[in-house]
């Protein structure tokens, strides 16, 4: 069949019709991109609503839209293909594999997400508007009382299930099967071994969305009663399965961040990782705890003490792995000779905020507790401080330290310095205000809000615009980078940098290790 | 596990295939049915804007391109793998791909499973007053007594749509009888049974078939996966002529409240990976009578579907445990 060593084709086919992990990966990378501004820009319409109270811009019923397809575009289409577009390009670089295991359906889970998302953007333009029951689509909003458009974003859904579950079942393989000689499952990088663990989790709980969405649409369109307690079903039943994805799904967000962490951290603190062993099976207890607090989710439903009890405690237990990963960040950083580059600030910066946001969430976990906080601004600013300074701040910092491998320039440190400055800032401004009028009362997902409210709210809002800003200066960045940055050609880019994809030559090669090294050493030694 | 298991662990050379059309075209199929699927769904639920619906020709325009793709993609895999392009790392990426899409099935299966047993062990009783939603039944579904099959919905325990207006998605009405054996009119006329040992069978016809082909025994294996095939088809026609029985007979359909909802979503979704697990089966069948595919150590083709098939089995006999029997 031909000579495989070529460079990429040209033209608009290389995107559409290519096979290469990176090119897949980039596509993955500008996409989630795309989907954070997108996103961003209804965070931005929701904040601009709560600058002051009353009703200022929007009517309620635009405002529950949008708080919908904030969190449905953050969630399902920035964050979680970023990781994945971080997958793509890294872990066959790291473990020392020609590509992806199966290329062509890396192609495919990727090409399937943009008309997903076109469909479900789609929903605004429809009759009865798009989707305003949240992003959670608790029955029976989400089916007695839903809009003609549910229907679209059921099958969005469905599609963007099926896209994580081929890429999740991508990264198994090539994991699995495609690691170089020598490089046994204990001396892979700590980032593969968290999208390892994501992907079984990605595996096991997307199929159950799948499931809930098809059980909606069910009830929607042909009469079935699996929520209705008319019909002898249970609305509650539908927050059950929903959690049964949704928690798992929270730390397949978050897995992958902790990965990128465990990289970043010992390149700039010029040490291994510390207790790399510890790392893995803090990962693994971590994802099997997922599976079994769900119901911390729906403290308020009315379930038995028994129940609450138990999703109490073992939500707590959550935190003793989640502990060590922290004390072994900062363990690493212990005597290390540390600098402050942009990767290692956002790193910080997410070691940081994603404690304090694990810090509410332990407070959260207190079911007598819960039901003051419950479906507040406090849960709103606790899973904000675990999805934008945890997951979107660790991406950042991989953006920054893997993009001068991709692209073989460099980045304007000084600028970078000043975008993570301004997130810091901006992010803490948005949202630890919210911990404040959230514990006063404040309900999530309402338009207005009583008087007592108002100066934490403007407060939030300057921030968001500061934080929404700030992502911006972040796109210019790294364009400006790619067009005409520095020009970097030293393998290693970062001194402190360890693995084998620091061992190619920058740029990264379209095609790296198609003979497979050897590798001898333990993950990240020097 | 694999049939090339010296090779499992090998670092040949490994095939990354050319830049390929396939994924865009699946992708143009997919969206196509979806959107046609979903405009013909909601004309149905909520009435059409206009006259002229073009949503079915969609749907049946996306469905057909998506067919015809992955039938092209199968082709070029299967090409390739002839072509002795599939180093043994190849196929074992195969074979993981393969494990845990079965993985992902169990997974959507246990979905509507888990959905089965919340309903029975929990919904169901604290609708008649049971355990912390005790105040539930008094407040809101007075009177209704709940069993297993249910012999009757809440709604109409409290007269219909008017007199309860939570939660209702329409008119619910109870079936008069269940699939139960207890509701058969005979044993020997109680299908469920008759298609646990159908599909039994067929699970061990199609391990004959591996056995016939690990053999190198050609003949024997197209005899055996062709009885296998048409074990399929007839579990299939038998699970129609219960639908017929359900839904003229017995009165239930999927307006039936949860009994309804839950019989028909798990067996409707089995049947229909029944009917998939036939297909690729009835496909590898074709496979080797017209081309001679397969060998004694190559033929994951057929030993992907078997497992397939083995794993439709097993969701079987845990919905004849909870749904039928139980």
């Amino acid at each position: 069949m031909g000579d495989h060593h070529h460079g990429p084709a040209t033209g608009v086919t290389r995107w559409l019709f290519t096979t290469n992990h990176k090119d897949i990966g980039t596509m993955y990378l500008w996409f989630s991109f795309a989907m954070f501004l997108l996103g961003g820009f209804f965070a931005m319409v929701i904040r601009a609503e709560l600058f002051q109270p009353g009703m200022q811009l929007v009517e309620p019923a635009f405002f529950n839209q949008m708080t919908t397809l904030h969190g449905l575009v953050m969630v399902f289409g920035a964050i979680m293909p970023s990781f994945v577009g971080l997958a793509n390009w890294l872990i066959p670089m790291m473990i020392g594999a020609p590509d992806m295991a199966l290329p062509r359906m890396n192609n495919w889970s990727f090409w399937i997400l943009p008309p997903a998302f076109l469909m479900l953007a789609s929903t605004l333009f429809m009759e009865g508007g798009a989707p305003a029951f949240g992003w959670t689509f608790y029955a029976p909003l989400s089916t007695t009382y839903a809009p003609p458009s549910v229907t679209f974003f059921i099958f969005a859904i469905h599609i963007l299930g099926v896209s994580s579950i081929m890429g999740s079942i991508n990264i198994i393989a090539t994991v699995m099967n495609m690691r170089a000689p020598g490089m046994t499952y204990m001396k892979m990088p700590m980032f593969v071994w968290t999208w390892l663990i994501t992907a079984f989790l990605l595996v096991a709980v997307m199929p159950v969305l799948a499931g809930a969405v098809t059980m909606m649409l069910m009830d929607i369109h042909f009469g079935t009663s699996f929520f209705s307690a008319a019909g002898g079903g249970d609305p509650v039943l539908f927050q059950h399965i929903f959690w049964f994805f949704g928690h798992p799904e929270v730390y397949i967000i978050i897995l992958p961040a902790f990965g990128v962490v465990s990289q970043i951290i010992p390149a700039f603190s010029r040490k291994p990782l510390f207790g790399y062993a510890s790392m893995v099976y803090a990962t693994a207890s971590i994802a099997f705890l997922s599976f079994v607090v769900w119901a911390h989710h729906m403290y308020t439903v009315g379930m038995p003490v028994a129940g609450e009890l138990f999703f109490m405690y073992a939500t707590m237990l959550i935190a003793v792995p989640t502990g060590v990963k922290v004390f072994n960040w900062i363990s690493t950083m212990w005597r290390g000779s540390l600098s402050f580059e942009t990767p290692m600030l956002f790193s910080i910066g997410f070691l940081v905020l994603f404690t304090l946001g694990g810090f509410t969430g332990l407070m959260l976990s207190i079911a007598p507790a819960d039901f003051q906080y419950h479906d507040t601004y406090f849960v709103v600013a606790h899973f904000h401080y675990v999805m934008v300074a945890g997951a979107v701040f660790s991406m950042t910092a991989a953006v920054y330290y893997w993009l001068p491998k991709w692209c073989g320039r460099m980045y304007s440190e000084s600028m970078g310095k000043i975008h993570f400055w301004i997130s810091f800032i901006g992010f803490n401004i948005t949202f630890f205000p919210q911990h404040f009028v959230g514990l006063a009362g404040m309900p999530r997902r309402i338009p207005d809000y009583a008087l007592q409210f108002a100066d934490f709210n403007m407060m939030s809002s300057i921030g968001a615009f500061i934080y929404g800003a700030s992502q911006l200066l972040f796109l210019y960045n790294v364009i400006a980078t790619i067009v005409s940055g520095e020009r970097v050609s030293d393998e290693k880019v970062w001194d402190g940098a360890e693995g084998l994809e620091w061992t190619v030559p920058t740029p990264a090669p379209y095609h790296t290790f198609e003979e497979p090294p050897l590798v001898s050493k333990p993950a990240g030694t020097f | 596990m694999s049939s090339n298991p010296s090779t499992a662990t090998g670092h040949e050379k490994y095939y990354v295939p050319e830049s390929s059309s396939l994924a865009v075209r699946a992708t143009i199929g997919l969206l196509l049915s979806v959107f046609g699927g979903g405009l013909m769904l909601n004309e149905m639920t909520y009435g059409s804007a206009d006259d002229a619906s073009y949503s079915g020709w969609v749907l049946t325009a996306g469905l057909v391109f998506f067919i015809l793709t992955l039938t092209s993609w199968f082709r070029t895999v299967i090409k390739e793998n002839i072509a002795g392009l599939n180093s043994g790392q190849v196929n074992q990426s195969y074979v993981l791909g393969m494990f845990w899409f079965i993985f992902s099935e169990v997974m959507f299966f246990a979905a509507f499973f888990g959905t089965l047993l919340y309903v029975r062990q929990l919904a169901g009783p604290w609708l008649a007053g049971e355990g912390e939603g005790g105040r539930m039944n008094d407040l809101l579904w007075p009177g209704f007594e709940f069993t297993w099959p249910p012999s009757i919905t809440p709604q109409e325990t409290v007269g219909g749509a008017d007199a309860q207006v939570i939660a209702n998605n329409g008119d619910f009405v109870s079936q008069e009888k269940s699939m139960a054996p207890a509701d058969a009119h005979a044993w020997y006329a109680w299908l469920p049974m008759w298609n646990t040992i159908i599909l039994l069978s067929s699970s061990a016809t199609v391990h004959v078939a591996h056995t016939a082909i690990l053999a190198g025994d050609r003949a024997k294996f197209n005899r055996w996966l062709g009885i296998t095939v048409g074990l399929a088809l007839i579990f299939l026609g038998l699970q129609a002529a219960e639908y017929y029985e359900a839904y003229v007979l017995y009165g239930l359909t999927l307006n039936s409240g949860i009994y309804g909802s839950t019989f028909f979503m798990l067996t409707g979704f089995h049947g229909f990976h029944v009917a998939m697990g036939m297909t690729m089966l009835l496909i590898q069948l074709v496979r080797s009578v017209k081309n001679e595919h397969f060998t004694a150590s190559d033929h994951f083709g057929f030993e992907a579907s078997s497992w397939y098939w083995h794993f439709v089995d097993v969701v079987w006999v845990f919905l004849f445990l909870f749904v039928y029997i139980l």
